[in-house]
């Protein structure tokens, strides 16, 4: 790992990332998108979560890949305490509490 | 002029009470990448360049790995890219709300587009419709406020700090608890609930895929499932 790779990777992945996040808000701004497209975007939070913490929760990195009772036990009262509750942070706090609980209890 | 100053004002700090809450994995997260990096051989300088030029930790922490695993920059770059890719659809999503503020607002919108500020705002323009651009706008900052600066604050706490944080605070889990809670409360339709768990189960299936493909693939499949389900409904109304 050479510093010039470091600063290479720096400033291109900073410079890419920034241009996907500018890509649709920065071109397309106030024209009108078809409403095939607008149908498909309203479900863009509920399509890109969910997927992208599955394998996280399923098999966690820190057991090895291995399923976990705690994690999985964080995931569903985190979930049905925002799903329910619709609140962010009991949903965080109450996720992070049960599995330092069943850390403590199971490990 | 005056009243609508002070309901924009109003509007920025209900969107910094909303962000507020993610300090509590936003801190932890912070952390561990700037005792993380350090611990790859990151100089405190470039920890701090890349936490403020990338602003995206997932693409982050693996940018960081790929280099300490001495793989060519171009494959390093392309994996954090394609990790973000999820951003090109929040800025898609975002469009019909912000796309009409000036090019400059656009701008820094784009740069703090990170996931806790389009999962907070997205949630709000759609459960309040009324709200007008400039709302929006304020609304999104807010939102922003409390979260940037401790991302950029706790990474270089991690960096100074540079020693591990034991395993025991099982901090690989506030990634995922965060993204629950942003997700949750979205769950309130039926295609809402149809498109998560499509997302779930084609996730899951999928992620033998490098490059984070399977999570393009599983976003598309959930968002024609939900729109699906929406037109269906539509029609049987």
């Amino acid at each position: 790992m050479s510093t010039l790779d470091i600063w290479l990777t720096i400033v291109f992945l900073g410079l890419g990332t920034y241009l996907l996040r500018l890509s649709f808000i920065g071109l397309i701004g106030s024209r009108k998108l078809p409403e095939w497209v607008m149908r498909h975007l309203r479900y863009v939070p509920v399509a890109v979560m969910p997927g992208l913490i599955a394998p996280l929760i399923a098999w966690p990195q820190a057991t090895g890949g291995q399923i976990d009772p705690a994690r999985l036990s964080a995931a569903a009262v985190s979930l049905f305490i925002g799903a329910y509750f619709k609140s962010v942070i009991g949903s965080i706090v109450g996720g992070m509490a049960t599995l330092y609980l069943t850390l403590y209890l199971i490990g | 002029m005056g009243a609508d100053m002070s309901i924009t004002g109003k509007t920025y700090w209900r969107g910094f009470r909303d962000g507020a809450p993610f300090i509590l994995v936003i801190a932890p997260f912070g952390l561990l990448f700037g005792v993380v990096a350090t611990e790859a051989g990151f100089n405190l300088l470039e920890t701090m360049a890349m936490t403020v030029l990338v602003i995206a930790g997932a693409a982050q922490f693996a940018a960081v790995q790929l280099l300490q695993d001495n793989a060519p920059v171009l494959v390093i770059v392309l994996t954090g890219l394609a990790i973000n890719l999820r951003m090109a659809m929040y800025s898609a999503s975002l469009t019909p709300h912000l796309g009409k503020a000036p090019f400059w607002q656009r701008g820094f919108i784009a740069y703090f587009m990170v996931d806790q500020a389009y999962g907070v705002s997205i949630v709000k323009y759609e459960a309040e419709p009324d709200m007008t651009l400039a709302q929006k706008v304020a609304y999104y900052f807010g939102v922003i406020s409390p979260i940037a600066p401790m991302w950029y604050g706790f990474t270089l706490l991690g960096a100074l700090a540079g020693s591990a944080i034991p395993d025991e605070y099982a901090l690989d889990f506030a990634i995922p608890i965060t993204f629950l809670a942003m997700v949750a409360p979205a769950l309130r339709s039926l295609p809402h609930v149809a498109a998560a768990i499509v997302s779930v189960v084609v996730a899951l299936a999928l992620s033998w895929m490098p490059y984070n493909l399977w999570l393009m693939i599983a976003a598309v499949l959930a968002m024609m499932t939900g729109a699906r389900i929406e037109k269906w409904q539509e029609s049987r109304a």
